[in-house]
C-alpha cells in the first residue's frame, strides 16, 4: 500500500470536513447582515455557539497534517499566498472572538457582529482564492516557491474566491433551514435559493475556466477514454444541484443540508480529478512532496487511533445540541 | 542582500509578537481549566454552592481566553509555512507527525467537548457534563506535551537523519525524537508554570473582592485555594527550573553562558552575577554585582569548579546576551517574589489571619499578572538563548525562513500587530470587567440570550435587556436552576 496516496486521501478528507463543517459557520457569518439584530441573531448564533470551535480545528489538520506528511507543498503553497493566508488568519480571529465578544458587550454588539460577518467574508474569500492560486499553477524552483508576492491575484483567483463565498453561504442558509423555525426558517430559504443559484452558477463557471486554464486539465476532463471515468462527476453533480434546490422549494427541513453537502463533495471530487497527481500543480508530485515512509506510518497509527474517536464525540456533541435552536434554550 | 536581511529580521519579530501573544493564552487557559475541573470536581462531591457558583464565575473568563487562544493558536500553525519554508521543508518530516499528534489528540479533544462544558449542563446532565470539563482540561494539557517536545526537539535535537535532500528524517525511534534530553524539564517547569499563572491570577481576583469585602465567602474560597498553589507550587517550581538550568548546561552551554553574563572563562570558580550592564562588544558585564563562586556552586556544586565562558565559542554562534541576561533575571526575581506570597500565605493562615491580612491582599493583587510577565521572560530566555540557530546547531535561523519580500512581511506584521493589540486588548478589558464583578451565590454560567420559551417562563430578562446574563441581575436573584 502506498502511504503517500492514503495521506493524499487524508489530507482531503480533512479539507473537506472543514469546508463543509466551518463552511456553514462562515456562511452564517457572510449572511449575517441579513438577520435582524436580536432573537434572529442570537438563535443564528446560537446554532453554531457549541460547534464552531471543532469544526474550525479541520483547518489546523489540514495544515498541520499537511506539514506534516507534505512538507514541500506546505513550504511551498503558504509563501505563494502569503497575503491570502494572512487575511485568512486574521479573518478567523475576528470571527472567532466574537462568538463571545457579542455577548460580552452589548453597547457594541453591533460593532461585533460587523467583526463576525467581515471576518467570514475575508476568511472565505482568502480560502477561495488560495484554491484557485493553487490550480492556476505556482513557481516553483528547486524546493521554494520562486514567484512574486502577488502572482496569487488574478481574475480566476477572484472567481474562485466568489464560488467559495456562494458556496459557504448556501451551506450556512441551509443549515438555518434545519435549526430554525417560523418566519426565520422561511428568511433562510429565501436565501438559500439565491445563495444556491449563485453557488451553481459560479461552481460551473469554475469548471469551464478550468478547462481552459490548462491544456492538461482539458485533456483529462474532456478527451477519451478520460471522459467517460469523469463524466459521472458533473452529471451527478447537475442532478444534486437540482434535487437540493426542489427541497428547498418543497420546505425540507435538514434534506437541503445534506444534499449542500453531497454538492461540495462532488465539487471537491471534481478538484481531486484535476489536481492529482500533484500536491502543487504542474510543480510538486505528492510523491515529491511526501515525507518519508516513517514519518507517514507514525501518523497514520495515530489517525487510526483517534480518528474513530473524534467522530464519535464530534457527533456526540452535535446530537446533543440537535433540535431547533432555541426551544430548550442554551445554559 | 540587505533587502534579505530585512525581511528575516521583520519574519522574525512577528513569529517573536505571535508566539509570545499567543502564549498568554494557554499559559491561563491549561491552568483555568485544571481548576475548573478540580472546582466542579468538588462541587459535586461536597455539594456546596460555593464551588458551582466559582466554577459559573471561572467559566464565563474561560470562555473569553481559551476564544482567544484558539484563534491566535491558528495563526502559529500556519506561520511555520508562511514566513518558515526552508524550516518547514528540513524538519517537517521530524516535527511535522509530532504538531499533527496535537491536533489529533489535543485540538480535537478541547474543542469537542467545550461546547458541552460552556452550554450543556443542562443537557446532559452533571455527571457526564465533568467529564467534558475533565475532557477539556486533559486536551489543555496533553496539547502542552505536544507542542513543547517539538520545541524541546529544536533545542536539543536527536534521533534524527539528515537526508540527501537536507531534509532531518526519523530515526529508528520516535521515542528518541519525543522524548529528546530537554523535554521532561521543560515540560515540567512549563506546565508548573502554567498553573502559577492561573493561581496568581485566581489569587488576585480574590484578594480584589476581599479587599472590597472580606467576609464574600466566594473571594475567600478562591484566595484559600490560589494561596496553597502559590506556597505548594512555587518552590517545586523552583527546583525544577533549577533542573532544567543544569539540563541546559548540559546541552546548551552557550544559552547558560548568556543567562549568566559570564563572557570569559573562570578556571577557578566562577561568580554569580546578580546584576549589571551586560556589553557585548567590550565582552563584558558592566556596573556586576557579583557573589564570588556562587554560580559554580549553583550549576557544578563546588565552589571552585571551572566554568567556561563565551569566550570558548565562535562569535557567530553566540546569542545576543543582554535580553538573555535580563529577561532570566526577570524570570528568576518573579518566581522569589511568589515564593514570599506563598510563605506570607502559610504564616497568615497558621495564624488564622489569611482573611485579615490586607497587606497580603494587596501584594496578591499586585502579583496577578506576574505569572505572564515570568511565563514570557522564562520564554525570551530559552528562545533567544538558542540564537542563532533554530535547530539548535543544525540550522541558522537567518537559513531558514521563506523568500518573501520584505514589504510583504512587513505589511503582515503592522496587521498583526494592530489587530492583536486592538483584538486581545479589547478581550482582556471584558475579561478584567468580569473579574472586577463580585462572585455571590446564584453566579450565572455563560448566557447566551435565551431565545425561546425559556425567557417567556420568567426567569431571565430577554437577550436586548441583558445578553451577558449576570450583569444587572441584584445578588439577591433567584438562583439559577440547577440541572435535573
Amino acid at each position: 500500500m502506498d502511504l503517500t496516496v492514503v495521506w493524499a486521501f487524508i489530507i482531503a478528507f480533512a479539507v473537506f470536513a472543514y469546508v463543509v463543517m466551518d463552511g456553514f459557520d462562515l456562511g452564517i457569518g457572510i449572511l449575517f447582515p441579513t438577520f435582524q439584530a436580536g432573537r434572529e441573531r442570537d438563535r443564528a448564533m446560537n446554532s453554531i455557539a457549541p460547534v464552531w470551535d471543532g469544526n474550525e480545528t479541520w483547518l489546523v489538520l489540514g495544515g498541520g497534517g499537511l506539514f506534516a506528511a507534505f512538507p514541500l507543498a506546505y513550504a511551498v503553497i503558504l509563501p505563494a499566498t502569503y497575503p491570502l493566508i494572512i487575511a485568512m488568519l486574521l479573518g478567523l480571529v475576528f470571527r472567532g472572538v466574537a462568538f463571545e465578544y457579542r455577548w460580552r458587550d452589548p453597547g457594541h454588539q453591533r460593532f461585533w457582529d460587523l467583526a463576525f460577518t467581515g471576518g467570514s467574508l475575508v476568511a472565505a474569500l482568502a480560502q477561495g482564492m488560495t484554491l484557485g492560486a493553487l490550480l492556476q499553477g505556482i513557481d516553483v524552483v528547486g524546493r521554494a516557491y520562486a514567484g512574486s508576492w502577488f502572482d496569487w491575484l488574478t481574475p480566476y483567483t477572484l472567481l474562485t474566491g466568489l464560488g467559495t463565498v456562494a458556496g459557504y453561504a448556501l451551506l450556512g442558509s441551509t443549515w438555518l433551514i434545519w435549526k430554525l423555525d417560523g418566519d426565520e426558517q422561511a428568511h433562510a430559504r429565501k436565501l438559500a435559493l439565491r445563495a444556491g443559484a449563485a453557488t451553481i452558477v459560479l461552481m460551473g463557471a469554475v469548471s469551464l475556466y478550468n478547462v481552459f486554464l490548462n491544456a492538461e486539465y482539458a485533456e483529462r476532463w474532456l478527451s477519451a477514454p478520460e471522459i467517460y471515468w469523469v463524466a459521472p462527476v458533473p452529471i451527478l453533480t447537475a442532478i444534486v444541484a437540482l434535487s437540493m434546490l426542489r427541497a428547498i422549494l418543497k420546505e425540507r427541513n435538514s434534506k437541503p443540508f445534506w444534499l449542500g453537502i453531497a454538492l461540495f463533495f462532488l465539487g471537491m471530487s471534481g478538484l481531486g480529478v484535476t489536481i492529482w497527481p500533484y500536491a502543487v500543480p504542474e510543480s510538486v508530485t505528492i510523491w515529491e512532496a511526501a515525507a518519508p515512509y516513517r514519518s507517514q506510518a507514525f501518523m497514520l497509527v495515530g489517525v487510526a487511533l483517534t480518528m474513530p474517536l473524534i467522530i464519535a464525540y464530534t457527533v456526540w456533541a452535535y446530537w446533543v445540541f440537535r433540535g431547533k435552536v432555541g426551544h430548550e434554550g442554551y445554559h | 542582500m540587505l533587502e534579505n536581511l530585512d525581511a528575516l529580521l521583520l519574519a522574525r519579530i512577528q513569529f517573536a509578537f505571535t508566539v509570545s501573544f499567543h502564549f498568554f493564552f494557554p499559559a491561563f487557559s491549561i491552568g483555568l481549566a485544571s481548576y475548573l475541573a478540580v472546582l466542579e470536581g468538588l462541587w459535586l462531591k461536597t455539594g456546596k454552592s460555593v464551588y458551582l457558583d466559582l466554577f459559573k464565575y471561572w467559566l464565563k473568563i474561560f470562555a473569553i481566553a481559551f476564544a482567544m487562544g484558539v484563534v491566535s493558536g491558528i495563526v502559529m500553525s500556519y506561520q511555520f509555512g508562511t514566513n518558515w519554508a526552508v524550516f518547514s521543508d528540513r524538519a517537517g518530516p521530524v516535527i511535522g507527525p509530532l504538531m499533527a499528534y496535537e491536533v489529533l489528540t489535543a485540538f480535537f479533544l478541547e474543542a469537542g467537548f467545550l461546547g458541552v462544558m460552556l452550554f450543556g449542563m443542562n443537557k446532559v446532565g452533571k455527571r457526564l457534563h465533568f467529564a467534558a470539563t475533565l475532557m477539556v482540561a486533559l486536551g489543555t494539557f496533553v496539547s502542552a506535551f505536544w507542542i513543547l517536545s517539538v520545541n524541546s526537539w529544536m533545542q536539543t535535537p536527536t534521533g534524527y537523519l539528515v537526508g540527501a535532500n537536507g531534509q532531518f528524517l526519523p530515526g529508528e525511534s520516535w521515542m528518541e525524537i519525543i522524548f529528546n534530553p530537554s523535554f521532561p524539564y521543560r515540560l515540567v517547569h512549563t506546565v508548573m508554570a502554567a498553573y502559577l499563572t492561573t493561581a496568581f491570577v485566581v489569587g488576585a481576583v480574590g484578594a480584589w473582592h476581599l479587599l472590597k469585602d472580606r467576609t464574600n465567602q466566594h473571594a475567600r474560597t478562591m484566595f484559600s485555594m490560589a494561596m496553597w498553589m502559590a506556597a505548594i507550587v512555587t518552590p517545586a517550581q523552583i527546583f525544577a527550573g533549577d533542573m532544567h538550568g543544569l539540563n541546559t548546561l548540559e546541552h546548551q552551554p552557550a544559552k547558560v553562558m548568556a543567562m549568566e553574563g559570564h563572557y570569559q572563562s573562570h578556571p577557578e570558580g566562577a561568580p554569580l552575577i546578580l546584576f549589571g550592564i551586560p556589553d557585548s562588544k567590550a565582552k563584558t558585564v558592566r556596573y556586576a554585582i557579583e557573589i564570588p563562586k556562587a554560580s559554580s556552586l549553583i550549576l557544578k556544586h563546588d565552589l571552585n569548579a571551572p566554568m567556561a565562558g563565551l569566550d570558548t565559542i565562535p562569535d557567530d554562534r553566540e546569542p545576543p546576551v543582554p535580553v538573555v541576561f535580563w529577561s532570566f533575571r526577570i524570570m528568576v526575581g518573579i518566581g522569589f517574589a511568589m515564593l514570599g506570597i506563598g510563605m506570607w500565605s502559610l504564616w497568615g493562615r497558621v495564624r488564622g489571619t489569611l482573611y485579615d491580612l490586607p497587606w497580603l491582599h494587596r501584594a496578591a493583587v499586585l502579583m496577578g499578572p506576574s505569572g505572564f510577565a515570568a511565563v514570557l521572560a522564562g520564554w525570551i530566555t530559552t528562545e533567544v538563548g538558542r540564537q542563532p540557530f533554530v535547530i539548535y546547531g543544525l540550522l541558522r535561523t537567518a537559513d531558514a525562513a521563506s523568500p518573501l519580500a520584505a514589504p510583504a512581511v512587513a505589511a503582515s506584521l503592522l496587521a498583526f500587530v494592530l489587530v492583536y493589540f486592538t483584538v486581545f486588548g479589547i478581550g482582556v478589558w471584558y475579561i478584567l470587567k468580569l473579574m472586577g464583578h463580585a462572585p455571590h451565590p446564584g453566579e450565572k454560567g455563560v448566557k447566551r440570550g435565551d431565545v425561546g420559551p425559556i425567557r417567556t417562563a420568567g426567569i431571565t430578562p430577554g437577550p436586548t435587556q441583558n445578553p451577558g446574563g449576570e450583569d444587572t441581575l441584584p445578588s439577591e436573584a433567584p438562583p439559577e436552576r440547577e440541572p435535573a
